[in-house]
């Protein structure tokens, strides 16, 4: 690592800071939280790779940039929308971290809220150990806010958080909270994209209540010059499921982080992903699931598709309370690199407090096969083919685990586009 | 369920008296004061009549340590060490002056190692703890009490096999050109907080050296023992196997039982040229605590090994069922092209016992092989992790690596953990990695009970069962202590 | 047809094939027969174009095209077909999905217009009925959790579906039982004609007997030492590899 001049963190997040000093007044809702976290931030800056939860994402990037305020431009939202992927159904868009009604369509029968207007922080973000949800919180502007009532199907919603760094570079900090009720339950598709050069740092909260079924698909396809930094935090209570897929194609650098809780028993949770990157690209996936009750079961498959000079990052941590008796955790992490330079690291991790569970975990890095790949090339597949179907296999059983077909079908478009841009010049592996 | 509830009881009336080791001798000793600075260093190179270049290495790790953080990533906690409150030099007052015999070892030394079955008597000598008196190889040893090394077994028969086997005192004065070529050399004295202690302060251990070619005759142990109140045991052990040379080194260590907590901070290196295989057996017994976590020994420890030549191999075994807290991580540095290495550990923790230990393999040449097969088991209120890293650097073509943790809870008070980093800048490198947390399954403890096993031997039974892959890796003598010693440790722990 | 010359190949620096010449006319179907290590499956890959094995020397023509230049794709649509001894397992792969893949592929390189999935499944479901196969098999992923017997049938599936001009069998008979064989052999005496050649690559007389070959090569440290007719494998049945192995030595 080379040696880089010891800056305050208070001086990289300058920007940020001022920022907060002057947007203060104007932002909605209770300052205290803000207050907080931005004493919070100009004391410790943005984590650092000191620390163990970003041991192999560094941020300084993030932090030495200068964010400009977006500007409010109708127009620009506009051409935005061609970035989304082409599915029916209700859908809110956000422009620049600000909720756009006129671009969206409301889903049938539920009440959407804007943050802008109701102001009130959810008490499931940890920003005093989070810090990049500290800077959320700090700068925050506007979000949604939905509950899906008791017993109500809400059938599928689309969430888009579009952001335009074409003419400045703009930071953005959307700050979503979706709680669903007794039984309810919503298929939620969660994109977000953009053009140039950008910040997008969501928040969004989510509680699922007991029997409650939250299908939540996340489509991260910022522009190449973009910063992505998501964090959910999903409490989910007695008989109730967060099912979570999260795609990666995107941004500059990027990371995910998911909390998870399992609060009730019976609870289950599933955080399965794909980061499939390119280029420069860094793509971190970092989850928590924490049992916290017991008889509750969960499942995680994250897989890593590598070319060019790409690095991911997978940390993925398990947590068993001591009275999460009984819990059936299962986490798989595979990752393929298809170049010499392309970089894995991955920290899956389990932290066990209880005697009676069943836990584990497994990890696997490698290139393609040559045997399969020369099987498929003695049966005429071309190679370039042969790999792609490969990696179509590699990333089959992150995919089935998509249970919504709607859902399901955008992933897979969206591979498909990656593959005919980018993954098709992928090096071939050293023989 | 009466099991559990039994389990319980006789956890809670378990005390460290289940720990026989942990007598104390009374002998007049030789301390330094206590305290760290510039004249403690001097001291111990003086009393050791060190040459000049060692005490400005000491000088310099000094320097180092002083300006690094005392590390805190890793999950045990513990109450501040203060640094000041340690003898660093412990020595039983020599009758005379000159190199050292057997005759001339105070008996009462010689008496302690015997109660601990470590009799320093070129016979048949055993390495086991309680060892029957069937015939036996012979295995030479260094016994190293407090800060220096009492005795080395079998020095001339090996040295006629060209093997150098001595106190790395010892080695300072005779072989003073390859202690400097090789010491510091793979662990660098600012490698981290302990090792930099260790360098500065480290007063004995053991030096091997295996010229081309030679397949040590006979297995070579050392056996540490700490004594002393109030004292750090620091020490220092080397092992370089030339091209094509063989060795086995078995370790063992016993503490007495003190409601103080005493630091060993020890460093090993171990350099293998071509074709060399060095095997390093630990079985680690330092006094645990006793069952409230009064007491017992801090054991942070820097061991790792260099596969520097072409198909070199460096295997580690470990039992680690000793120590409060046990920091250590055996590594090994996977240069030459073809080199292998290899860790198989069993941690055994119980009552309020804390380990955080693992290893890593850093893949750097082509064709480098490397397997971990890590097994945990935590009683007790005790903590365990296996921590452990995988690096396949960009040249490491075709590596491998191949990683298995197991995890086996006994109680619902304990925690286990597995924490493994995994990296890779090569594609043609493989890693595998699996790791699974369990407890004892009831049909398993059924069967065996419905057999007419007790649970206590049921569980011993499972447990060593559960241990076999690693267990089957250490030498015959040691593999007999080990199951005995994860026995005892587990006492207690179950009905 | 098939024209090999002088052909030598090593594998990471050790030679293995040390001067074949083999020449295989068209509608003509010959087994290479030989003892473990003789050089058979490298014979096999080399024709194949499998990396890791360096073809050092001769030449091998297939309708006057030099193989040897070619990538493994090229091979397949020029129509060459090898049913592995050790099929691959293909995880997250349909195996309908990949016949199709590997069918059009082949079509589209030999310039014919590519089957759309009702053509396809129509051409397969036949196919699967005639090697005595159940349909589930084109569901399942290719070859994953196939016992040895349905993996080689799964070969010889692809080879009637990619109708190749050459099949390069190596050593198929090995782990099937005499039913499993018989249906193999089946498989590849339909395709018999005079557009279609046969290497047959075994160790043992046995798939012979359901196979005839027009001739008998026998391989040995890299070299074909000799060859006959069909009652040259009786012969080796009869009295070993070591007797010809022997006389060869004798002779030379």
């Amino acid at each position: 690592m080379q040696a880089v001049k010891q800056q305050a963190p208070s001086e990289a997040l300058k920007g940020f800071l001022a920022r907060y000093d002057g947007l203060r007044v104007r932002l909605p809702g209770n300052a205290a939280p803000r207050d907080a976290a931005a004493a919070l931030l100009r004391d410790k800056g943005l984590p650092t790779p000191k620390e163990e939860a970003w041991h192999y994402t560094n941020l300084r990037s993030v932090a030495a940039l200068d964010f400009q305020e977006p500007i409010a431009d109708t127009q620009a939202g506009v051409d935005l929308l061609a970035l989304l992927p082409k599915v029916e159904g209700p859908r809110l868009i956000f422009v620049d971290g600000r909720y756009r009604p006129d671009l969206s369509t409301s889903p049938d029968g539920l009440e959407v809220k804007s943050f802008a207007g109701t102001g009130v922080f959810g008490d499931l973000t940890k920003p005093e150990r989070d810090r990049v949800v500290a800077l959320n919180t700090m700068l925050t502007e506007d979000g949604i806010i939905i509950d899906v009532p008791a017993g109500f199907d809400a059938g599928f919603l689309m969430l888009a958080q579009l952001t335009s760094g074409r003419h400045r570079r703009v930071a953005s900090h959307p700050r979503h909270r979706i709680s669903l009720g007794e039984g309810a339950r919503l298929v939620l598709l969660e994109v977000s994209a953009g053009i140039g050069e950008y910040l997008n740092n969501p928040v969004i909260e989510i509680a699922v209540a007991e029997g409650a079924h939250l299908t939540h698909g996340r489509l991260q396809q910022d522009s190449e010059d973009a910063f992505h930094l998501g964090t959910i935090y999903a409490d989910t209570a007695a008989n109730g499921v967060y099912d979570c897929f999260s795609l990666a194609l995107g941004a500059k650098l990027g990371r995910t982080e998911i909390h998870a809780r399992l609060g009730g028993e019976q609870a289950a949770v599933h955080l399965n992903a794909a980061q499939i990157m390119g280029g420069n690209q860094v793509s971190d996936f970092t989850t928590a699931i924490s049992h916290d009750a017991p008889n509750c079961p969960s499942r995680q498959t994250v897989k890593s598709v590598l070319t060019g000079k790409a690095r991911a990052v997978f940390q993925g941590r398990i947590e068993v309370a001591r009275i999460a008796q009984k819990t059936d955790g299962y986490q798989m992490n595979q990752a393929l690199l298809l170049s010499p330079d392309a970089e894995i690291n991955s920290k899956p991790e389990l932290e066990i407090y209880a005697d009676d569970v069943k836990c584990s975990h497994g990890a696997t890095v490698g290139a393609l096969d040559p045997e399969q790949l020369f099987y498929l090339r003695s049966r005429g597949v071309p190679a370039d083919q042969a790999r792609m179907i490969l990696v179509r296999a590699f990333l089959t059983d992150a995919f089935e685990a998509v249970a919504h077909e709607g859902l399901r079908d955008v992933f897979e478009h969206a591979v498909e586009q990656w593959w005919a841009t980018t993954g098709k010049d992928a090096e071939a592996p050293a023989a | 369920m009466p099991a559990v509830a039994e389990t319980l009881e006789t956890v809670s009336a378990v005390t460290g008296s289940t720990y026989k080791w942990g007598f104390e001798t009374d002998l007049e000793m030789d301390l330094a004061p206590k305290g760290l600075n510039e004249d403690t260093i001097r001291l111990i190179s003086d009393r050791k009549g060190e040459p000049e270049w060692l005490l400005a290495w000491r000088l310099k790790a000094f320097a180092i340590w002083q300006k690094m953080e005392e590390p805190h990533w890793a999950k045990p906690g513990y109450p501040v060490i203060d640094y000041q409150d340690i003898h660093y030099y412990a020595a039983p007052k020599k009758k005379g002056s000159g190199p050292k015999s057997l005759d001339e070892v105070d008996p009462e030394l010689l008496r302690t190692y015997e109660k601990l079955g470590i009799p320093l008597k070129e016979q048949a000598i055993l390495a086991g703890v309680e060892q029957g008196d069937e015939e036996r190889l012979p295995m030479a040893v260094d016994a190293v009490f407090d800060s220096v090394s009492v005795a080395t077994t079998f020095r001339s028969t090996l040295a006629k096999a060209g093997v150098i086997f001595c106190s790395i005192s010892d080695a300072v004065r005779e072989y003073p050109d390859l202690v400097r070529e090789y010491l510091g050399s793979v662990v660098p004295a600012g490698d981290n907080f302990f090792a930099a202690l260790n360098s500065a302060v480290f007063t004995d251990g053991s030096f091997v050296f295996i010229p081309k070619g030679v397949k040590c005759p006979m297995e070579l142990s050392t056996y540490f023992r700490i004594n002393a109140k109030n004292t750090g045991q620091f020490e220092r052990t080397l092992i370089i196997a030339e091209d094509g040379a063989s060795v086995s080194y078995l370790e063992g260590c016993t503490a007495p039982m003190r409601d103080e907590n005493q630091l060993h901070a020890a460093v090993v290196e171990l350099v293998a040229m071509d074709d060399a295989k060095i095997k390093y057996s630990t079985v680690q017994n330092w006094y645990p605590g006793d069952s409230e976590g009064r007491g017992g020994i801090y054991n942070f420890v820097t061991k790792r090994g260099a596969c520097r030549g072409a198909r070199s191999r460096i295997s580690w075994t470990q039992v680690e069922t000793g120590s409060a807290i046990t920091w250590k991580y055996p590594s090994c540095i996977l240069i030459g092209d073809g080199s292998v290495g290899e860790f198989y550990s069993v941690a055994v923790t119980n009552n309020h016992q804390q380990a955080d230990t693992g290893t890593k393999m850093i893949h750097i040449g082509r064709n480098t092989n490397s397997t971990i097969i890590a097994k945990t088991i935590s009683a007790g209120h005790s903590d365990s992790t296996y921590r452990g890293l995988v690096r396949m650097m960009p040249k490491a073509q075709n590596a491998r690596n191949f990683t298995q943790c197991d995890s086996l809870l006994i109680g619902d008070q304990c925690g286990a953990h597995t924490v493994p980093y995994i990296e890779s800048r090569n594609p043609s490198a493989k890693i595998e990695h699996e790791a699974t947390t369990s407890k004892i399954a009831e049909d398993q403890l059924f069967y065996c009970r419905s057999r007419g096993l007790s649970e206590e031997d049921a569980v011993g039974l499972i447990v060593n069962g559960f241990c076999k892959d690693v267990l089957k890796e250490l030498p015959m003598e040691f593999a007999v202590e080990a199951q005995k010693l994860l026995a005892i440790s587990l006492e207690g722990s179950v009905g | 047809m098939l024209e090999i010359k002088g052909l030598t190949a090593e594998i990471d620096g050790k030679q293995i094939l040390k001067g074949i010449d083999l020449t295989i006319p068209q509608g003509e179907v010959h087994a290479v027969m030989g003892p473990n290590g003789a050089g058979k499956s490298t014979l096999s890959y080399v024709l194949s174009g499998r990396e890791g094995y360096e073809v050092t020397g001769g030449t091998a023509t297939f309708f006057g095209q030099d193989i040897l230049a070619m990538e493994p794709e090229e091979r397949a649509a020029a129509g060459i077909f090898l049913a592995f001894q050790y099929p691959v397992e293909l995880p997250g792969v349909g195996n309908a999905n990949f016949l199709r893949t590997a069918l059009n592929s082949v079509r589209r390189a030999r310039g014919e217009g590519e089957l759309d999935a009702v053509q396809f499944l129509k051409q397969a479901r036949a196919a699967v009925k005639k090697l005595a196969m159940s349909e589930d098999m084109l569901k399942r992923n290719v070859n994953v959790g196939f016992s040895g017997g349905e993996k080689k049938r799964n070969e010889i599936l692809q080879m009637t579906m990619l109708q190749p001009k050459l099949a390069l069998l190596d050593e198929t008979d090995s782990g099937l039982d005499i039913d499993a064989l018989r249906i193999v052999a089946e498989g590849v005496n339909a395709s018999r004609g005079p557009n279609f050649s046969a290497l047959v690559i075994t160790h043992y007389q046995r798939l012979l007997d359901y196979i005839v070959p027009d001739h008998v090569h026998v391989l040995a440290d890299g070299r074909i030492i000799r060859s006959g007719g069909p009652e040259l494998a009786k012969e080796l049945e009869a009295d070993g590899y070591a007797g010809i192995i022997g006389e060869a030595a004798e002779a030379a």
